[in-house]
Parts: structure tokens; C-alpha cells; sequence
């Protein structure tokens, strides 16, 4: 394959990989906030699906766009809610949501099927877009991947580097500490899931006017995408950069799936389409393994250098949730 | 999530039907659809005739198995999400299963017979898989599940276009046909199969006997509602963990080995039809105890079959099934949330 | 600022952690507040830094009315608290968490806050590397570091719940001389400790609170067994030690370390012998816990040996210890001992020696009623666990952990519970006793200690001492060692 092939390809995997990214990113904030948000696999479809048909009834890009945001933040209300208020398991209502906003998705976006809606235009960006490598790669894309770009750079950012973004740790980490430094945890719980939600809804849009644009119902493909997207924020270990790398990781993989296919004539097209998605799941169990109740008993019995040595490297590799991941809190 | 037994968990139940109705009603409103037309046309869909009910009991059949395995799991405190491809490795061991003896000369009954133990051995096997990933992983149960789902589609979908496909055009239809004789005999003219209604009767017994009835069930239920304290009391929770999730796998497989032998007599794309994440439902719905869920499994088989209608005579997708089983399973979980909160206030003196 | 706790009440459930609790303490005291466990020392103060919400009462600042609902308020009115556990987030850098909740810009300023710490930790001799993770740390690391934070923030009232847990002696007397320099300066400093060597070297004035209500305020100079009579007290009539012949030794500890997260506890040598019961004494994370868990096989020591009725043992499994006759009465009921949900008929059914397959309802309510019956418990085989009281969750477990046992451990066997429980529970263990069976119990009730053991072990900071002979031991004797005093001469 030639150079300038290669670069097309690449550039594409960036582009298909922005609304993974977007999904990736919120629920990465939600969770970091210390709440668990399983609805991102409807929610994607629901918002793909108002968004386009919004995008289609008024002919504006932008209001499909907020609209998709819309949907997602009102279905991460909806979580939040039944988590703060209500007082039920965040696991329960997440996986009600992610099947009910799926088949809401399919049975009000019947109309829209195979209808031809507004799509995003490319949008090179002068000078850059003729550096060697770097242009086609970076700056022949869409204005949603440009803004993926400054996504991925403007979580990590936030939550790294600023001092919100330390009050947003700790609040996942130990709301009891937050609590005690006088931050309101249950608020910026709410705010967190809000706002992660909506990034969630952007994805929808993200495939429906751009990525894979057009709205087909049941084979539409986007079925998984937030399963996907669930598994990569544990992969990424709630580091947005991370997350990115496996959202890309995923997309490459499908991309490589497709051309590898020619070479492969005894493997359907179908199966290297399906196979990122186990292979990304599965990737799991590497960032887990030394959390295991099994490990912590052999390692007491190994003599100590080996054991404070060991001890060191799992510790590292640990890709550790916010650890009051899914637990309510309580004020008193 | 306790919902109170008698009129108070009845009345409760009963508003949150109202509560779905509404927001269904409003949807289909939303869709510029006529909502009384549409219920009662789920209504006749699926109860109008002897046909259409047998047909019911056809979906009727893997939903109750499947369930039935996830009453067990939710009993030991698992999120068993992979039960969908349980169901879906069911049944490709039911069909290959199938296939190897189509070459020799064993009867028929021994055939199907073989092909459902297969299945249930494929369902128990993945569902292992899951079990172990959790234990020895420490890959949560959800995580683990639902990759293996993706394994398993992406497995069944090579059998389909590949080795087991139809020769010359491989196609989305499906693996080539079993023949005739290879299916779980029905009743004349339809499409149901007393021998599944009899397997599903049976694995949803053998579940309400298990849970309620034997120490093993307790010994379940005690490591759903506290591990450490189980284990302390000596209950080997680990093997009891994996074990629930064995059970579940073979009911599933055993839907799945019946979705071949009585319904499709071949594999196709989507085998399990989502009756994994719909027995997610009705587990929650029932509360996850196994009195009621043969009757709200009918309900929702009702519901799905009734809906096949929709797209015929009202041009609407059959979606709406899925959103009036969400709604109901959201309005329940809501009305127990306000129940517990209007409980709490008044009691809010100590902590 | 001038503090004032007026009537405070708390209650949890029916455990009264503050009972009309009032004290006045002028700006600029060091105030000691002393008591033993479950005393209510940790809930009032947490009442007035706002991290719980006192039932009634009231408190007053510098002759005004505070209205405290959360730290947020406190944070503002200037009061400040380092928590026993301290309340930081150890996934997070020591620089961070010096820094959190710190008013301030969207750019966190770790430059400014990297030179506060160095400043304020070489005034106090502390040596806090800013760049590590606090899980990392030691809990005295911690507290230092919560200490500089609260200090950073300028507190006008500075709570310290335990803060010498890890901390040298050097580094003890720059932190003294700061806090002598602070109060000097009009804060006011409440020093909540069990260590009453430094409370007495300390406090310009001690409090001490027993079963959640103020014993008494007491001015230098300090008498301490004086001190150590109104923390602990006399309880009247709780029966006497089993006196009787030990019999083969049951369990032999030798050498045994143990690493928990916190702290290294041990080497520790001891053992326990039939028809004898064995206390373990000690403020609360002092490392008799972990040892007593060590002992039931749910924690693997790192060093040592052990042996059950001769035979080697260490790094068996859970399940082995309790095939060789050990049970393991934990002190949480509720979280670890009893199932939530089930009811008493299934808990007894659980625990069935002779279960077969099929749950026989009537032989199982039978057995239940049974059980019932020998252990008084007031409740049907119908009544969910979570719906008893303490005092019969605590018979039930016993009940549950069967007869002709060869060792029993029991974690805080009657904490929380009325005396008539206690007094019926210890009855009934000593039974158990005479028919064979060891005791080890750690417990913080000095009383019950002294009361039912043959022999007393104490732990300090993971430090154990040898074996006390209970008989010629004196509560005085008993409070000082748990308190640290006296222990370079007790060394194992």
C-alpha cells in the first residue's frame, strides 16, 4: 500500500474514531465523579437517531448537534436521579435505560429510515493541511474531529492539571475527604453526569450527520458502540489520553480488518468486522488482574523482596476505578 | 429492591403500569401514531387466535429458560449480562450437534435429544468462561459477559457465512436448514412444540425448587446478599459463585438448543433474538423471585409477539415492545425509589 | 476562639454516643479530651467540625450562636479536624492533597503550595516528599500531612483526634512546642488522645467522657490513676473468671509477624491452652484485630509459625481453620457475622451440619426454635436478622458457630450490648470453656478483660506484650499499658 493510501486510512481511523472518543471521554467524567452510567449503548442510538431527524425536519447541522446533546444529558439525568434521589442501583437503572432508549430509537426513528440528511463537510485547515504526514493525518478532517482533538488535550487538562479537576478526583476517589474540604459532592456528582451524558449524545450525531451518516433503524450498526465505549473507559483508566489511545486502538483494528480482508478469503467479512469488539473487552482483564483476592493471598506468602518488588509492579500497572465507583453518599 | 407482598406491592405494581401505559401512550403520540389502535393491535396480535397464542408460548419457551437461569445468578448477587451468549452457544453446539449426526444412522429422538444436552453443555461452558474471568481475572461479571457476547456472535456469525453455511451463496439467512425430521416434533399446523413448553416448564421447576427448597439454594442466596459474612459462616463462595453461573449458562444454552431444534431448525445471525436482556427484565420486574415470572414472562412474550404486527398494519417498528417493557421495568424501580423515600422521612430522628 | 458545647445529643439508633454533653473552652487552651473507645470523644468532635449533625444541642463561637451543617461552614468559621483515619484521598500526590479545597483560581498553584508544605513541615520536623502518593504513606505521614493543611489554612480551632499514632518522639516535641506557640497565639487546640502521658504533658486542661457523658474537667497537675479511674470506671457484679486447669495447648504462635497496611505487628509469641480464655487488650488499630484474624486463617502472616493442636497451619485457607474446630466471631454483626435478609430458620439451616439436598421446613424450624430457646434469643424462626437487637444479633452468632469447638475468637463479643447480655453471653461462653474449648477475644473493655481472661496480652502500636497473668493485674496497671506507658519494661 502506498504512502499517501496509508495516510487516507489513518486519516479516517481518527475521524471514525471521534465519536467513540466523545462517548469515551464523558463517561470517563462520570465516572471519575464516582457514578456509573450503563445507558451509553442507547443513548448513543437514541441521539444518533433525534439527532438526524431533527437535522432533517429543520436542515440545520448545528440543532441536530445540540439536539444529540440534549437527549444525552436528559438520559444522564434521568441515571443521576434514580441514583441521588431515588436511591436505586445505578447498575439496574443504567442497564434499563441502555435497552429502552435503544428500542425508542428504532420505533420513533422509523420514519427517518434511509432518508438522506445534512452531512459535515470536510474542513482542511490552511498551511497545515499540506505538512507532509502530519496534514493529510491531522488537519484534513471535519470540524467534529477537530474538536475531538481539543476534547482528548481539554479532559486531561481539566482533570490533571486544574484545581476543579482535583476536586473532581477526589470526589470519586474518597467523597468523604471531599465532603470534609467543604466541597458538595452530591452537586457535582449531578454536574458531572450531566455534562458526561451530553458528550455521550454528541457521539449519536457524531455517526448519524458525519461517520456513518443516515439513519438505517435496526442496521444502522451502531448497536455495541457504547458497550465499547464503557469497556475503553476502563481500559483507559479514567485518563482521557488513555481512553483515546484505546478508542483509536478499537477503530484501527476494524480498519485493519477491512484491508486485511482481501488477503483473508476464508474468513467473512462479517467476523473481522466483529472481532475488535471481544478483543477490546477482553484487553479487561490485563489492567485487573492484580486486584484479585487470589493474588494478594500468594503474594504474603512469597519472601519479601519479591513480594515488595512484585508488590510495586502491580501497583502500577493497576488501572483502579474511582474507588467509590457506583456507591451513593451519604452526607450524615 | 423488596417490593411489599399484598395490597400495598399490589396497588404499587399497579400504578406503575399506569405510569409505563402513560409514557408509551406518549411516545406513540410523539410518533404521530393512533395509541389505542396500536395496544389494541398488540392485543390481537398476540391473543387473538389459538395461533397466534401457541406462537406467544414459541417465545414463551427461551425467555422462561433464560430467565430462569438469571433468577439463579441474580440469587448469588451476579449481573449475569453474558446470558446472551450463552443462549447463542447453546446453540451452535445444539447444531453442530445436529450436523454430526446427520451422516449416521441414529433416530431422531436420539439426535435431539444429544443436540439439547450439547446445548446446555455450550451455554454452561461460556457462562463458566465468565465466572472464571471474574474470580481469576477480576473482570467484572458485566464486562466479562458482554465481551464473551461478542465472541459468541462474532462465532456464530463465521459458522453462518463459513464451514456450516449454505452452499454456493452463504447468506444472512442463516446456516443450511437441518432437515425435518431433526426438529423437536409440533403440533400439527403450528409452529409450537409441546416438548419445549415441557423443557421450559421443567428448567423453571427445577429453578423454584432449587432457590426455594434446597440448601444449595440458601447457600445461594446467602452469598447474593453477603459474600464475607456467607464465607465466614463457612459457605465456599467462590465455587457457589461459579456454579450460579454454570446453572445459568445450561438453561441458557438449553433456550438456545430450542431456539434450533423447534423454531429456526438452522443457526441464524441473531439466534438469541435478545431474549437474554429481556429475561434481564423480567427478572428485575418479578423482583427477582420466581413466583411470578412464568406469567410476566407470557406478558412480555405477548407483548414482542403482539408487536410483530405493528409494521404491517400501522407502519410502526415493533420497537415498541422493548419501550413498554423498559417503561414498565423504570416505573417499577421509580415507584419503589419514592416509596422508600416517603418511608425514610418521618423516620429520620437517628441514623 | 472561645468554643462552647452546649447539651449536645447524639444518638445512633439506640446507642447514645452523646448524652447532654457541655464544655467551655476559652481561646487559646489546649484542651485534652480523654476516653476509652466508644466513649463519644470522636462523635463530638466531629459534631463541631461540621462533619455530622448533632440531634439537639447547640454551639457557640466567641459568644455567637454557630448554625453548622456541614464542613463547608467550618471550613469558613475557621475550625478545623484531623480525623483519627485521616481524610485524605491516597489515590492523590501529597502536594494535592495539600491543596485540596483550597479557594482559588482554575490553575492550581503547586509551586506556592509545594514551598508552603517545606516551610511549615521543616518547622515541625516532619519529612513529607511532595511528589508521592499518600497510599504510599504511613498513617503518622498523614496526619502530619493533614496537620500542615489544616495549619495552612489558618484554623482558629485545630481538632486532633490521635495525631501521634506514627510519629517519632523528636518529631512529637517540635509538634508540641508548635501547638504550646499556636494556643499562645489565641487558637485554640483540642487534643483528643488515650495517651495519657502526652495529654498530661500537654493540656492546659483534660475532659474526660465515659459511655458518652462528661465525667469530669480536671486542671494540672494530673494524677493519672485518677485519670484512669474516670476514664474506665467501675462496673458492678459482672460475674468472675472460670478458675480451672488449662489443659493441652490448643494454638501456639511463634515469632509471627504480620504486615497490614498500616502498621507491622508482632514478632508476637503466644499461645492458648484448653479450658483457657485468652485477652487481647488495646485501643482500637492497635493490631490485636489483625492478629485475632491472623488466627482464624482469613489473614496470611508474612514471618512465623503456627500451629493448631500441633499441627503446622500457616497460609491454610479460611475454610481449613474452621474444619479444625477454629470459629471466628467478628465484631461487625450486621457487615460480616449475620445475613442481612434471611431469617433466623435460614441462618440456622445455613450453618445445618447434617443439610442434605431438600430444606426439611420442620425439622429446620424445630432446630431453629430449639436454638431459640438454649440461647434466649427474642425472636421467632421468622424474624429477619437486621430486625434483632444487638444483644440478640450477638446470641444468634454464637449460637451459629457450634458446639465442641477447639477454638473460639471473638471480636468484641458484647460491644454495644446491655449488661444482662453481657453477663448471659459470658455465661455461656465459659461453658464452652469448661467443656474444652479455648477463647482468644479482643475486646476495649477493660473490665470485661480483666473480669473473664486467665491471661491478658496487650497491644500498643503493634507492639504486644507477654502474657499477663489476669488475677494479679490491676485496671491501672492495665489502662496505663494500653496507653504506652510502661513499656520498655514489659518487652516480648
Amino acid at each position: 500500500m502506498s504512502i499517501d493510501l496509508l495516510l487516507i486510512g489513518l486519516a479516517g481511523v481518527l475521524a471514525a474514531a471521534a465519536p467513540i472518543v466523545f462517548a469515551t471521554i464523558g463517561e470517563t467524567l462520570t465516572e471519575r465523579s464516582g457514578v456509573i452510567n450503563l445507558s451509553v449503548n442507547g443513548t448513543i442510538l437514541l441521539s444518533a437517531m433525534a439527532s438526524f431527524g431533527v437535522a432533517v425536519a429543520t436542515g440545520s447541522l448545528l440543532l441536530g448537534f445540540l439536539t444529540g446533546m440534549f437527549i444525552g444529558a436528559v438520559v444522564a439525568l434521568v441515571v443521576a436521579g434514580f441514583s441521588f434521589s431515588l436511591k436505586q442501583s445505578q447498575v439496574a437503572v443504567g442497564f434499563v435505560l441502555t435497552l429502552m432508549c435503544r428500542d425508542l430509537a428504532y420505533f420513533l426513528g422509523n420514519p427517518f429510515i434511509g432518508l438522506s440528511g445534512p452531512r459535515l463537510p470536510a474542513l482542511a485547515v490552511p498551511f497545515l493541511k499540506d505538512i507532509p504526514v502530519l496534514g493529510p493525518l491531522f488537519f484534513r478532517q471535519d470540524l467534529l474531529t477537530y474538536l475531538s482533538f481539543v476534547l482528548i488535550i481539554g479532559a486531561w487538562a481539566w482533570i490533571f492539571r486544574t484545581r476543579p479537576g482535583l476536586s473532581l478526583i477526589s470526589v470519586g476517589e474518597r467523597p468523604a475527604a471531599a465532603y470534609v474540604r467543604g466541597l458538595q459532592v452530591n452537586r457535582m456528582r449531578y454536574l458531572y453526569t450531566i455534562v458526561g451524558g451530553a458528550l455521550v449524545g454528541l457521539a449519536g450525531p457524531a455517526f448519524s450527520l458525519s461517520v456513518k451518516a443516515g439513519w438505517k433503524g435496526t442496521i444502522s450498526g451502531l448497536d455495541g458502540y457504547g458497550w465499547i465505549a464503557l469497556a475503553i473507559t476502563i481500559f483507559g483508566g479514567w485518563n482521557p489520553i488513555r481512553a483515546a489511545f484505546g478508542a483509536y486502538l478499537f477503530v484501527f483494528l476494524q480498519w485493519l480488518g477491512l484491508v486485511l480482508q482481501p488477503n483473508l478469503p476464508g474468513v467473512p467479512s462479517q467476523v473481522l468486522q466483529v472481532a475488535p469488539f471481544p478483543l477490546m473487552i477482553l484487553a479487561l482483564s490485563l489492567v485487573n488482574i492484580g486486584n484479585t483476592e487470589w493474588v494478594e493471598r500468594t503474594l504474603a506468602g512469597l519472601p519479601d523482596e519479591v513480594r515488595r518488588s512484585i508488590g510495586r509492579v502491580l501497583r502500577s500497572l493497576r488501572a483502579s476505578p474511582p474507588a467509590s465507583l457506583g456507591t451513593p453518599f451519604e452526607s450524615e | 429492591m423488596r417490593l411489599p407482598a399484598g395490597s400495598s406491592g399490589a396497588a404499587l405494581r399497579l400504578v406503575a403500569v399506569f405510569l409505563a401505559l402513560l409514557f408509551t401512550t406518549g411516545v406513540l403520540l410523539l410518533a404521530g401514531a393512533p395509541p389505542l389502535e396500536a395496544y389494541r393491535q398488540i392485543v390481537t396480535g398476540s391473543l387473538g387466535s389459538v395461533k397466534k397464542i401457541t406462537d406467544v408460548l414459541v417465545t414463551w419457551v427461551p425467555l422462561v429458560l433464560a430467565t430462569s437461569g438469571l433468577l439463579v445468578t441474580f440469587a448469588a448477587g451476579l449481573w449475569n449480562i453474558g446470558i446472551e451468549g450463552q443462549i447463542t452457544l447453546g446453540a451452535i453446539f445444539a447444531t453442530g450437534t445436529l450436523r454430526l449426526t446427520l451422516d449416521s444412522s441414529l433416530p431422531p429422538v436420539v439426535a435431539i435429544g444429544a443436540a439439547i444436552l450439547a446445548g446446555i453443555a455450550g451455554g454452561a461452558v461460556w457462562a463458566l468462561l465468565a465466572g472464571l474471568l471474574k474470580v481469576y481475572g477480576g473482570v467484572n461479571e458485566i464486562f466479562g459477559g458482554l465481551g464473551l457476547n461478542f465472541v459468541a456472535v462474532a462465532l456464530n456469525v463465521w459458522l453462518i457465512f463459513g464451514p456450516w453455511g449454505r452452499p454456493g451463496v452463504a447468506s444472512m439467512s442463516g446456516t443450511e436448514p437441518l432437515p425435518d425430521f431433526l426438529s423437536l416434533p409440533s403440533l400439527a399446523g403450528l409452529r409450537l412444540s409441546p416438548w419445549a413448553v415441557l423443557l421450559a416448564v421443567g428448567g423453571f421447576a427445577l429453578v423454584f425448587l432449587l432457590l426455594q427448597g434446597t440448601y444449595f439454594g440458601l447457600r445461594l442466596r446467602a452469598v447474593g446478599k453477603n459474600a464475607r459474612a456467607a464465607f465466614l459462616l463457612g459457605v465456599p463462595t467462590v465455587r457457589y459463585m461459579l456454579l450460579a453461573f454454570v446453572l445459568c449458562g445450561a438453561l441458557g444454552g438449553a433456550a438456545g438448543a430450542v431456539q434450533v431444534t423447534a423454531v429456526y431448525h438452522r443457526l441464524i445471525p441473531s439466534i438469541s433474538s435478545g431474549y437474554g436482556y429481556l429475561g434481564l427484565m423480567v427478572a428485575m420486574l418479578v423482583n427477582y423471585q420466581p413466583l411470578w415470572m412464568p406469567a410476566v414472562a407470557f406478558f412480555f412474550a405477548a407483548l414482542n409477539i403482539g408487536s410483530i404486527q405493528l409494521p404491517i398494519v400501522l407502519k410502526l417498528d415493533s420497537s415498541l415492545a422493548g419501550v413498554l417493557q423498559g417503561a414498565l421495568v423504570l416505573f417499577v424501580l421509580a415507584v419503589e425509589g419514592v416509596r422508600q423515600r416517603l418511608r425514610r422521612s418521618p423516620v429520620k430522628t437517628a441514623e | 476562639m472561645r468554643v462552647e458545647l452546649r447539651q449536645i445529643h447524639k444518638s445512633f439508633g439506640p446507642v447514645h454516643a452523646n448524652d447532654g454533653i457541655s464544655l467551655t473552652i476559652p481561646a487559646g487552651m489546649i484542651q485534652g479530651i480523654l476516653g476509652e473507645n466508644g466513649a463519644g470523644k470522636t462523635t463530638l468532635m466531629k459534631i463541631l467540625s461540621g462533619f455530622q449533625r448533632a440531634d439537639r444541642g447547640e454551639i457557640w463561637l466567641d459568644g455567637r450562636q454557630a448554625h453548622i451543617q456541614s464542613p463547608q461552614d467550618t471550613g469558613g468559621l475557621g475550625i478545623g479536624m484531623l480525623h483519627q483515619d485521616p481524610l485524605d484521598v491516597p489515590a492523590m500526590r501529597v502536594v494535592d492533597n495539600f491543596l485540596l479545597g483550597r479557594q482559588g483560581g482554575v490553575r492550581p498553584r503547586r509551586g506556592q503550595a509545594r514551598e508552603a508544605l517545606q516551610e511549615l513541615a521543616e518547622r515541625f520536623g516532619f519529612a513529607l516528599d511532595p511528589e508521592a502518593y499518600v497510599d504510599g504513606l504511613t498513617v503518622g505521614e498523614r496526619q502530619q500531612l493533614e496537620l500542615l493543611r489544616l495549619l495552612w489554612l489558618g484554623a482558629r480551632v485545630l481538632i486532633l483526634d490521635e495525631p501521634t499514632t506514627g510519629i517519632s518522639a523528636l518529631q512529637k516535641d517540635a509538634l508540641f512546642a508548635s501547638l504550646r506557640k499556636l494556643s499562645e497565639e489565641g487558637r485554640t487546640i483540642i487534643f483528643v488522645s488515650h495517651k495519657l502521658e502526652e495529654v498530661e504533658n500537654l493540656c492546659h486542661r483534660v475532659a474526660v467522657l465515659r459511655r458518652g457523658q462528661l465525667v469530669g474537667e480536671v486542671a494540672p497537675p494530673y494524677d493519672t490513676d485518677r485519670l484512669v479511674q474516670m476514664m474506665f470506671g467501675r462496673v458492678i457484679g459482672l460475674g468472675s473468671r472460670l478458675e480451672g486447669q488449662a489443659g493441652r495447648r490448643v494454638i501456639e504462635l511463634e515469632e509471627i509477624v504480620i504486615e497490614d497496611r498500616r502498621m507491622t505487628i508482632g514478632p508476637v509469641s503466644l499461645h492458648a491452652a484448653q479450658h483457657e480464655v485468652i485477652g487481647l487488650a488495646g485501643m482500637e488499630g492497635s493490631g490485636q484485630q489483625v492478629l485475632l484474624r491472623a488466627c482464624a486463617g482469613l489473614i496470611r502472616p508474612v514471618h512465623g509459625k503456627m500451629r493448631i493442636a500441633g499441627g503446622d497451619v500457616l497460609g491454610r485457607s479460611y475454610h481449613d481453620f474452621l474444619r479444625l474446630g477454629v470459629a471466628f466471631m467478628p465484631a461487625s454483626r450486621l457487615e460480616e457475622g449475620l445475613i442481612g435478609g434471611l431469617d433466623l430458620a435460614e441462618h440456622f439451616s445455613l450453618t445445618d451440619p447434617q443439610a442434605g439436598i431438600l430444606i426439611q421446613r420442620q425439622a429446620a424450624q424445630a432446630r431453629t426454635m430449639a436454638q431459640i430457646e438454649a440461647f434466649k434469643i427474642k425472636g421467632t424462626p421468622d424474624s429477619l436478622v437486621e430486625s434483632l437487637s444487638g444483644g440478640n444479633q450477638q446470641r444468634t452468632l454464637l449460637s451459629l458457630v457450634g458446639e465442641d469447638l477447639s477454638l473460639l475468637l471473638l471480636e468484641h463479643p458484647t460491644r454495644g450490648l446491655d449488661i444482662e447480655s453481657v453477663v448471659w453471653i459470658w455465661e455461656k461462653l465459659k461453658e464452652r470453656c469448661r467443656h474444652g474449648t479455648a477463647i482468644l477475644f479482643v475486646s476495649s473493655d477493660l473490665d470485661e478483660i480483666l473480669h473473664y481472661s486467665d491471661r491478658i496480652h496487650v497491644f500498643f502500636g503493634g507492639r504486644v506484650s507477654p502474657s499477663l497473668p489476669a488475677g494479679t493485674t490491676t485496671v491501672e496497671q492495665l489502662g496505663q499499658l494500653i496507653g504506652g506507658k510502661g513499656w520498655p519494661e514489659v518487652s516480648l
